[in-house]
């Protein structure tokens, strides 16, 4: 396949950034656009409810890339202009401020969005997305007063471990009884929620919101629905994420749960998708998934750069991710599912560090590491690889379109 | 080519070890560690991916020096 002349990436955060850098490093010298609606330099998002919230780090060094590494790939790096529309018979991304731009290979990188709740638009009320989000929920929190966190993810909850560090009396309110359980186990869920309760967050399991109550335009507490009210003077909505898809919406591409892919991230002929707003067949695990981790955006962005470039490899990764919570940071590759036998490999999992694998099936699913990085690096090739990240696809859109 | 590591900002993931082992390594608590500043040519490109495989873009490598 000839190399096509200009490829246009539109989102250009972890994801959309890698995926031009690793154009470029595999060899491609078309023309490289890459669109994002955020003006600004691009910040990387995992600080946001860590040190950015906490005030470790000034905003600056959230800088998704250092100075110079930008500038070296060589593109067009258009900010502050958002995609409105697609138009795949023209080959053409409609834009807010920027007119139509054509492309011959359009990589979809728009990441995903906070979900809501209904009436939930006020000010004190907050989602945790973007810089800008970040230092607003940050104000509110050095106002005082308790912040009600509703959800309770890996976002809730570092978003309480670092209101508690700064001094903020936190509840935080899911209705799962054993929230987590199904990302790290049940046994490790625990001992994470346990960890928080130790740090004074008031942990309400097993409830779930009905509304945010408010007085005067600001929201004074929740109300759950086993009919208890909860007081707090500011309420972080974290109750996951949908992915951006809006703009292509109407084009015939399967965009239900994000931009569906084979196993080659290809959606359409010369339509890719990279990052979160990506679901894709992984050919290891036999369906289809979509993943919400920082290291998965790189990593798919190299898988979809090689295959721009005409490779034709099917991407088959073992997942990973991290989430820091006071002083414990928790990594975990492959899955664990609710309910998986943990095995330690080394360490004790009830008390102190650890590494221990995740067998479910009578197969090892998953690593799981508390604060035990260096072992979890020689660990965590345990989890069966797709013999690595290059094989050739099963299936793919050319035969079905 | 020379190698720089932020080091204040690595979330120990691990990933630059895998990719080039020769070039990077973690200390006990995860954190990176830059064993060769300017590797031999032929783990040049093994640190090049090191560097686009970093969550935390922590590696910095400098072409020219
Ligand atoms: C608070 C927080 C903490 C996190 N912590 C961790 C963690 O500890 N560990 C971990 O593994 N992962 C973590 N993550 C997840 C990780 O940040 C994401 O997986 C990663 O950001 C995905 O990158 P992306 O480029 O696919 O999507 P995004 O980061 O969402 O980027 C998409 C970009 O597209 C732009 N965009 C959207 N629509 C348009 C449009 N129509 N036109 C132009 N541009 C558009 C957006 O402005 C955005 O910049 C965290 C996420 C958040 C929010
Ligand atoms: S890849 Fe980056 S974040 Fe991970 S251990 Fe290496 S330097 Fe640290």
């Amino acid at each position: 396949m000839a190399d096509p002349r200009h490829v246009l990436v539109v989102g250009g955060s972890a994801a959309g950034l890698s995926t031009a850098e690793a154009l470029r490093r595999f060899g491609f010298d078309g023309a490289l656009t890459v669109l994002e609606a955020e003006p600004g330099p691009p910040y990387d998002r995992p600080p946001l409810s860590k040190q950015v919230l906490d005030g470790s780090w000034a905003p600056e060094r959230a800088a998704l890339f250092p100075a110079g590494r930008l500038a070296r790939i060589g593109f067009r790096h258009l900010t502050g202009v958002r995609a409105v529309a697609l138009d795949r018979r023209r080959r053409v991304v409609r834009t807010d401020v920027a007119g139509d731009i054509t492309y011959d290979e359009l990589v979809i990188a728009t990441g995903a969005a906070p979900r809501r709740l209904a009436g939930d638009r006020l000010p004190g009320v907050h989602v945790l997305r973007t810089m800008t989000d970040a230092l607003r929920l940050r104000d509110d929190l050095l106002g005082g007063g308790r912040l009600l966190v509703v959800g309770a993810g890996f976002v809730g909850l570092e978003v309480a471990a670092s209101a508690r560090r700064l001094g903020v009396p936190v509840t935080v309110v899911d209705p799962d009884p054993c929230a987590l359980a199904g990302r790290l186990g049940s046994a490790v869920a625990g001992r994470l929620l346990a960890l928080h309760a130790g740090h004074g967050v008031d942990l309400r399991l097993g409830a779930g919101v009905r509304r945010i109550t408010r007085s005067g335009g600001r929201p004074d507490g929740l109300d759950l629905t086993d009919g208890t009210h909860l007081e707090g003077a500011a309420v972080l909505v974290a109750i996951g994420c949908r992915p951006v898809v809006d703009w292509v919406a109407g084009n015939g591409l399967d965009a239900g749960d994000g931009v569906g892919c084979d196993p080659r991230c290809q959606a359409a002929p010369g339509i890719w998708a990279v990052g979160d707003v990506a679901r894709w067949h992984h050919d290891g695990f036999g369906r289809s998934m979509r993943i919400e981790h920082r290291q998965h955006a790189t990593e798919q962005a190299q898988a979809v750069a090689r295959n721009i470039l005409g490779a034709g490899l099917a991407f088959t990764p073992t997942p990973y991710f991290w989430t820091d919570h006071f002083d414990v940071r928790v990594q975990v590759a492959g899955f664990v599912p609710a309910g998986a036998t943990l095995r330690p490999v080394e360490g004790d999992i009830v008390q102190g560090r650890f590494v221990a694998r995740a067998e479910h099936g009578g197969r090892v699913t998953g690593v799981v590491a508390w604060n035990s990085a260096k072992a979890f690096t020689a660990h965590r090739r345990l989890v069966p690889a797709f013999a690595g990240a290059a094989r050739r696809p099963t299936s793919g859109n050319e035969e079905q379109s | 080519m020379k190698i720089r590591t932020e080091r204040d900002s690595c979330i120990s993931s691990g990933a630059c070890v895998l990719e080039a082992p020769q070039v990077f390594d973690q200390d006990d608590d995860g954190v990176v560690v830059l064993l060769r500043e300017s590797p031999a040519a032929d783990a040049e490109d093994a640190a090049r991916n090191a560097m686009m495989a970093c969550p935390a873009a922590v590696i910095t490598i400098d072409e020219d020096a």
